[in-house]
């Protein structure tokens, strides 16, 4: 989706911070939502790439304020979606824990979805061979989805060269609104930061993953 | 814009989430603990300054490390999420490559640990695609011209870790005494290797 996550290349966000060094969490409340985060993913029924997705869809505000507060509002739309719990039983909740004696909603029944998984982890084995080569020049798709995805914005209708093949893995695109694991050859792209933007960029290459549905051959 | 309407401080939000899930027997405080403990403690970039220090001073294990990232790093014993499948990217006196995850902050944890604020950061995350010289200069890494720039944007299940050239003056080193010269970031690209 064009939301708010899919960075590269925005203008606009000022100097990098300085390299300090820092413990993991600055606060105890951030450890505790990095660990919520992963154990939601659990909890919700739901895998890796729906929690992405999650984090992608909290709202633009939200997602610029805080790292973990991001985690946070994700892991809780995430149990909401799986109907585990409510935005105003978490309200409820937080208000009892701040000393009222406000009633709360009664849990929601939950409706996880059932997603088969091939295994543990996301790299996956497929019978069909790779549609390109180490090489191969490739055209990136205009990829239009309100869903999940891995192609973002601005390697979008652009060309590269394939320059390794990677571990085929779950296809996050079907994977995030579990329509299933789907795995996908992967590809190393290098694209030229010219191709990326304009005659006047600074010289680099930009190497980025992308599956194989992302790709087409430029002949 | 929207922004989520109940305004909670995060730290409530966070007890709020967490009582309700243990109450209902979907998560336990143990394991939560546990989580934080293992990455406040136990998982950082201690281990990859290990396996750089390993590379520099034996070249049989730097070609493994360089074919098969994921197999030589678990020589050392060091596995887990966010590291299905590390790539190391070699820096030369030619070529510099430096690791960013635009869509995310996808960061291989068990050779670094979890990511740190400035690469979370929307400026870091925006600009590192599109001026990476502007921003390395801003950290205070100038490159020539002479030195090409390969940006990794971490975009799949693959993670990647920069492999810094060995500063010079530091032949006698012992392999633990070069450990302590390799900093996250020199193994994410965005400095070097410090001297001794």
């Amino acid at each position: 989706m064009d939301g708010i996550a899919d960075m590269g290349g925005r203008q606009g966000f000022g100097r990098v911070p300085p390299l300090t060094a820092e413990p993991p969490f600055a606060e105890p409340w951030e450890g505790m939502a990095f660990a919520l985060g992963l154990l939601s993913i659990r909890a919700a029924g739901a895998n890796l790439h729906a929690f992405r997705h999650a984090l992608e869809r909290v709202p633009p505000l939200d997602y610029l304020g805080s790292y973990y507060d991001r985690w946070l509002h994700a892991s809780q739309m995430m149990l909401a979606d799986s109907g585990v719990l409510t935005s105003e039983g978490v309200a409820a909740r937080a208000a009892r824990l701040r000393g009222s004696d406000a009633a709360e909603p009664e849990p929601p029944e939950p409706h996880k979805p059932q997603m088969p998984s091939g295994g543990p982890g996301n790299l996956r084995s497929l019978d069909t061979p790779p549609a390109f080569a180490v090489g191969d020049r490739v055209r990136t798709a205009d990829l239009q989805t309100d869903g999940h995805t891995r192609l973002p914005g601005y390697v979008r209708r652009r060309t590269g060269t394939v320059t390794a093949l990677r571990p085929a893995a779950v296809f996050p695109d079907t994977a995030a609104s579990f329509l299933g694991e789907n795995p996908q050859h992967c590809y190393a792209v290098e694209f030229d930061s010219r191709e990326l933007w304009g005659p006047r960029a600074e010289p680099f290459s930009v190497s980025i993953d992308l599956f194989e549905p992302y790709l087409e051959q430029v002949r | 814009m929207t922004a989520s309407e109940d305004h909670l401080d995060p730290a409530l939000r966070a007890e709020a989430l967490s009582s309700l899930l243990i109450e209902r027997g979907l998560i336990d405080e143990a394991t939560v603990n546990n989580f934080i403990k293992t990455y406040e403690q136990s998982v950082g970039p201690l281990n990859g300054a290990k396996v750089v220090a390993r590379a520099w001073t034996d070249p049989e294990y730097a070609g493994r490390l360089l074919a098969d990232g994921t197999a030589a790093i678990a020589e050392l014993g060091f596995k887990g999420p966010q590291g299905e499948h590390i790539v190391v990217l070699e820096n030369t006196p030619g070529v510099h490559h430096v690791v960013v995850c635009t869509l995310c902050s996808c960061y291989p944890w068990p050779v670094l640990g979890l990511p740190p604020s400035w690469y979370k950061d929307p400026a870091y995350r925006s600009r590192m695609v599109r001026e990476p010289r502007a921003v390395l200069a801003e950290f205070g890494l100038e490159l020539g011209e002479d030195v090409a720039v390969r940006v990794f944007d971490s975009s799949s299940e693959v993670r990647y870790m920069v492999l810094p050239m060995r500063p010079a003056g530091t032949e006698g080193l012992s392999e633990a005494e070069l450990a302590a010269l390799v900093t996250r970031d020199a193994m994410v690209g965005v400095a070097e290797a410090a001297a001794p």
